[in-house]
């Protein structure tokens, strides 16, 4: 087993600003498996300085009205929506 | 009929004339398809119905082609053999126990079986070269922006794009011919594929072919894959082509590159998934941050879960210089050192996997085995080139895929090279 990168409170914290809400035993099992990927990932630290100016063009189109879907298309696979809008839980 | 290849079965016909009319197609789980249920292989979209078609959709119904059902995959194609979909596993029908490979294993199952004439998956990493290879059929990862990703729901939007899966060479570049050229509602798309004629250059001339062998990607591969490589490449000197070996050193770092990319791209692609608009819904009681919290710990699998967090940590302040910018500077590294290849050689071989497919179940539990086999598919995704993986043969009875990597929109090259193996 790799040495321990990341502990219980870091896996928590990222599961926090991720919104997943992890079980006791999810977040035990993760910093063990985290440990063996960062350290993988260690290899990035050999890797040379690279130029990587890309060649852009811009691709974007004039901002005009297209047709899109309708307001009950867009609702069909809400899990719940009133007044023609989605409905979510309390924002607070 | 290997009825474990698909989440659902359907029928939907195409044009009544075209390139494709009579010729059946199975499209993996994460394309859209309106009126027919998109799961991506999770609990989370499991009731979703897209109002749309994806782009490649519609243009193999208007091709001709019928739509015979929504293939299983890794969910939103996270994995390797196509046993994290939340739809249970699928096996392998040219190595039955074994995994079909990943993240497209059904639509590479469906073709294998004979359940489907065509059909279509999405590479990430690997994840139509991969499957193609396990199953002992031809895969085509074509290069970033010849194909609409409109309507693919996203995983990693830099890395991948929808190809084709086909019994043979000559039919995967068809089906390629259909589904490649410019969209305007996919601004990363280009002019080339709009008028193309792949198929026409699988004719298996490849006289004077020059192949680059990377060391790389034959060290550390299993022994049985190898030997049978080797003699896969030796049909294509007997054909005409020639062989060096070159060293590209950037290609050992590919794997962590693409793994950090991946989940970092993915950690915000999955932010949508909040079950409100679509998707599992984590009730309407209490604060919005702790319903979406649940909605996502309940809908999403374990894998899924895994990149989200890590994506998220390389991405967050004080790592994200050594992860997600150190994986940039390795990202433009590989696609340096295949650059330079290609100022020599036509095409780039390698095994398409360095295994030959696990056992169903062997490394469900065990991520990192299951990353580090990406080796030799990742660094192709990187560099935004096209590959493709024909049969090269057995080794223990097991299929053996061989991938051959073209230049930018060299999609001809590779399909002429493949030809002379499928």
């Amino acid at each position: 087993m790799s040495e321990q990168r990341v502990d219980e409170s870091e896996v928590e914290h990222v599961a926090d600003l991720a919104r997943v809400d992890l079980a006791e035993d999810d977040v035990t099992r993760f910093v063990d498996q985290f440990a063996e990927i960062l350290e993988a990932f260690d290899s990035l630290d050999e890797v040379p300085a690279v130029d990587r100016e890309a060649d852009l063009t811009n691709v974007m189109r004039p901002d005009e009205e297209r047709a899109s879907l309708s307001q009950d298309e867009a609702l069909a696979n809400a899990p719940e929506h009133e007044e023609g809008q989605f409905k979510g839980p309390n924002v607070s | 009929m290997a009825a474990d290849a698909f989440i659902t079965e359907t029928e939907v016909r195409g044009a009544e004339d075209g390139p494709l009319t009579d010729a059946t197609i199975a499209v993996k789980d994460n394309i859209s398809t309106e009126g027919i249920p998109t799961t991506c292989g999770s609990a989370m979209l499991a009731e979703y119905v897209p109002p749309y078609d994806a782009t490649v959709v519609e243009r193999v119904l208007d091709a001709g082609a019928t739509i015979v059902g929504k293939t299983n995959m890794d969910e939103f194609g996270m994995g390797t053999t196509t046993e994290t979909s939340a739809f249970g596993p699928t096996d392998n029908p040219a190595a039955p126990g074994h995994v079909p490979g990943g993240s497209s294993g059904g639509s590479a199952a469906a073709v294998a079986d004979g359940d489907a004439d065509l059909a279509l998956g999405s590479d990430t990493g690997g994840s139509v070269r991969c499957p193609a290879a396990f199953c002992g059929v031809v895969g085509i990862k074509p290069t970033y922006g010849l194909v609409s990703r409109y309507g693919l729901v996203a995983y990693a939007n830099s890395l991948e794009q929808i190809g084709p899966i086909a019994p043979t060479v000559e039919e995967a570049a068809e089906l390629l011919d259909v589904i490649a050229g410019p969209d305007d509602r996919d601004a990363t798309t280009r002019k080339a594929g709009a008028d193309s004629s792949y198929a026409d250059a699988a004719d298996g001339d490849v006289d004077g072919l020059e192949i680059a062998i990377p060391t790389q990607l034959l060290d550390g591969a299993h022994e049985g894959v190898v030997g049978t490589f080797r003699d896969a490449v030796e049909e294509l000197e007997d054909a005409g082509a020639t062989t060096t070996e070159v060293s590209l050193p950037s290609l050992e770092h590919a794997v962590a590159a693409y793994y950090v990319i991946a989940m970092s791209e993915a950690s915000s692609n999955l932010a949508r998934f909040d079950g409100v608009r679509y998707g599992h819904s984590g009730g309407f009681d209490g604060n919005w941050n702790e319903t979406f919290a649940t909605a996502r710990r309940e809908g999403f699998g374990d894998e899924v879960v895994r990149r989200i967090l890590l994506g998220t940590y390389a991405l967050s302040a004080g790592y994200h210089d050594k992860y997600y910018k150190q994986a940039q500077d390795a990202r433009a590294w590989v696609k340096q050192d295949f650059d330079e290849v290609f100022e020599t050689a036509d095409v780039i071989a390698s095994p398409t996997m360095p295994v030959p497919p696990f056992e169903l179940g062997e490394s469900l539990d065990d991520p990192m085995t299951m990353y580090l086999a990406d080796a030799n598919t990742t660094p192709v995704n990187l560099a935004d080139l096209p590959a493709i993986s024909v049969p090269a043969g057995e080794t223990d009875g097991l299929p053996v895929g061989l991938q051959l990597v073209g230049p930018a929109f060299g999609e001809e090259t590779i399909v002429r090279a493949g030809s002379v193996l499928a």
